[in-house]
């Protein structure tokens, strides 16, 4: 008993933890399985077959494609942009600070049905054929939000005397930018892009309302909860979830390699 | 991901002077144009078309035509308020389960994970890369009538206390209150455990020390210094989940009945199915207006002003 109390934050932790893991090995475990109507949510029989063949499903693979696109552009515009306006509110004074702020913070303050909504009006009343682009612009605009407040934290901890330092040195203001501040940057604006990636990929509602007839993977999953899912969308999540994880343990390996390499013991 | 706590910028006197030239000083108006002005087109500007959509009437033969009529909004709120009712009530409880689940968690990686720090944060992230509707239909078979995890709730009489709160009915989760709010605590989750982390992170473990070798009990430890020493976390992380909650469609949709259908639910359907646009428009301000106001109290209250 005394044991229990002592740990008790550690296994509230634990146990919160496990919520949050158990869907995601419901969904490993049910792509195995092979159902016997056309909704995967019973356990009947143990079966390699979806995993053998993963694109089988009509259309699901070409709406990965698609969402794989999309995210694609919508990190590459939402991290270029985002940027550009991190670097501007870090690193200059200027009039009407107060309110870009603002202007950057809201979307990340509004229920996600209500800028899908607004979005939609706009795209109905300048008559816009809802589809490929009309998603694109959306994902850019929601992302570009949290590129800049990933990007913003990075620079304000830049110490601003390096690039002095590279202007003493007579850089020029492009080679001090790319010679010193961008790749001090860097790793903010990686976050910044990846973290725009996922939302993008992952984004359902603004979708919903925006894209027309054009199916991403999202709306794949959210078509198929009515019709009856295929046992490939379990695949198609677990293979997500390993390569994810796969990829931050290469990412820790090489990060620790690094430290290694520059503090010898 | 974090609205919170960037530190301030420096404030006293321009670090950086750029006083060259008028070229100079334009700099940071060319680094801004291109993002704000697609913000200002794709963010600012559809929120002028909806209100306009919302004192508009006429049908989708005739068209829609501006004739300020305010009424649409009476109708919407004597209309639809259980369902407005009912999206503050089941984002509210999410939000509190969510503080009361995370914040262990959050304090575990925080400050006794030790090495297994990397790992645990990984796993907070993982729901991040499986999609959410998977994750969320996953949940379908968690609370499927009969299976194992109702069975267990049902013979600890925990669905007898959720029944007498309403939140469920008989011996079923599926299609109830119960099961819309464990899907919504669910996915947002994680977005109060990163703040909360977060904050934590950045407490001196020192101080708790001190705060021991004054002969502090744990738990006045915990109450004096940690919890307020967090607030930036539980304030930012509150919000993170309790406005995505408060619009969600997908899980009243997936795991709820017609009962359990939130505002989103007809935000969506009015939108996209009814094509009632001036109604739909008039909801989702009605809601944008409700959970606008209550964060800016919020953020009064709780003393968090720097929140970009």
């Amino acid at each position: 008993m005394r044991w229990i109390r002592r740990n008790l934050v550690v296994i509230a932790g634990l146990l919160t933890l496990a919520y949050m893991i158990l869907p995601n090995i419901v969904v490993m475990v049910f792509s195995f399985n092979k159902p016997a109507g056309r909704f995967n949510y019973t356990w009947q029989q143990f079966s390699t077959d979806a995993w053998k063949d993963p694109c089988g499903v009509a259309d699901m693979c070409g709406s990965l494609v698609l969402s794989l696109q999309i995210a694609f552009w919508a990190t590459v515009g939402a991290t270029v942009l985002g940027s550009m306006i991190a670097f501007a509110l870090v690193r200059y004074r200027f009039r009407a600070r107060g309110a870009i702020n603002s202007l950057i913070f809201l979307p990340m303050a509004m229920p996600e049905v209500v800028m899908a909504a607004s979005l939609l009006t706009l795209f109905l009343n300048l008559g816009a054929q809802l589809g490929f682009m009309t998603i694109l612009i959306a994902h850019t605009m929601f992302c570009l939000s949290f590129v800049v407040v990933a990007v913003k934290a990075r620079v304000l901890s830049m110490d601003p005397r390096l690039e002095e330092a590279a202007r003493d040195l007579y850089a020029g203001p492009v080679q001090t930018f790319v010679r010193v501040t961008l790749p001090i940057a860097a790793p903010g604006i990686a976050a910044g892009a990846m973290l725009a990636f996922a939302l993008s990929f992952d984004d359902f509602i603004i979708t919903n309302f925006n894209s027309g007839n054009t199916v991403t993977f999202p709306m794949f999953v959210w078509g198929s909860a009515q019709r009856g899912t295929p046992v490939q969308i379990n695949v198609i999540g677990t293979a997500m979830f390993a390569i994810a994880v796969l990829i931050v343990v290469a990412g820790q390996a090489i990060s620790n390699r690094r430290k290694r390499i520059a503090q010898p013991k | 991901m974090t609205v919170t706590e960037a530190p301030a910028p420096p404030a006293s006197g321009p670090p950086v002077v750029h006083k060259k030239s008028v070229r100079r000083r334009l700099v940071p108006y060319w680094l801004l144009l291109p993002g704000i002005l697609w913000l200002v087109v794709f963010f600012a500007l559809p929120l002028v078309y909806q209100a306009s959509t919302s004192v508009q009437t006429g049908s989708l033969e005739d068209g829609f035509k501006v004739t300020w009529h305010f009424q649409t909004y009476w109708d919407a709120i004597t209309e639809y308020y259980p369902q407005f009712l009912r999206s503050l009530l089941y984002a509210g409880t999410a939000t509190i389960l969510c503080l009361l689940l995370g914040y262990p968690l959050a304090y575990l990686i925080a400050f006794k994970a030790g090495r297994w720090r990397n790992v645990l944060l990984v796993l907070v992230l993982a729901p991040f890369f499986t999609s959410f509707l998977i994750r969320t239909l996953a949940w379908k078979t968690i609370l499927a009538d009969g299976g194992p995890v109702v069975e267990v709730l049902n013979t600890i009489g925990f669905l007898d206390v959720t029944s007498w709160l309403g939140m469920t009915e008989g011996d079923r989760v599926l299609a109830t209150p119960l099961a819309v709010v464990t899907g919504l605590t669910y996915n947002f989750l994680p977005f109060m455990i990163l703040p909360l982390y977060t904050s934590l992170e950045r407490i001196d473990p020192r101080l708790h020390e001190a705060s021991g070798d004054l002969y502090a009990k744990p738990s006045t430890t915990f109450r004096k210094v940690t919890f307020p020493l967090s607030m930036p976390g539980v304030v930012s992380g509150t919000l993170l989940t309790f406005i995505p909650a408060s619009g969600d469609y997908v899980n009243a949709e997936l795991l709820g009945s017609t009962d359990t259908r939130m505002v989103g639910n007809v935000i969506q359907s009015q939108f996209l199915r009814v094509l009632d646009y001036p109604t739909a428009a008039a909801l989702s301000f009605i809601l944008m207006a409700v959970v606008l106001i209550m964060v800016t109290v919020y953020i009064r209250r709780a003393g968090t002003e720097d929140l970009v």
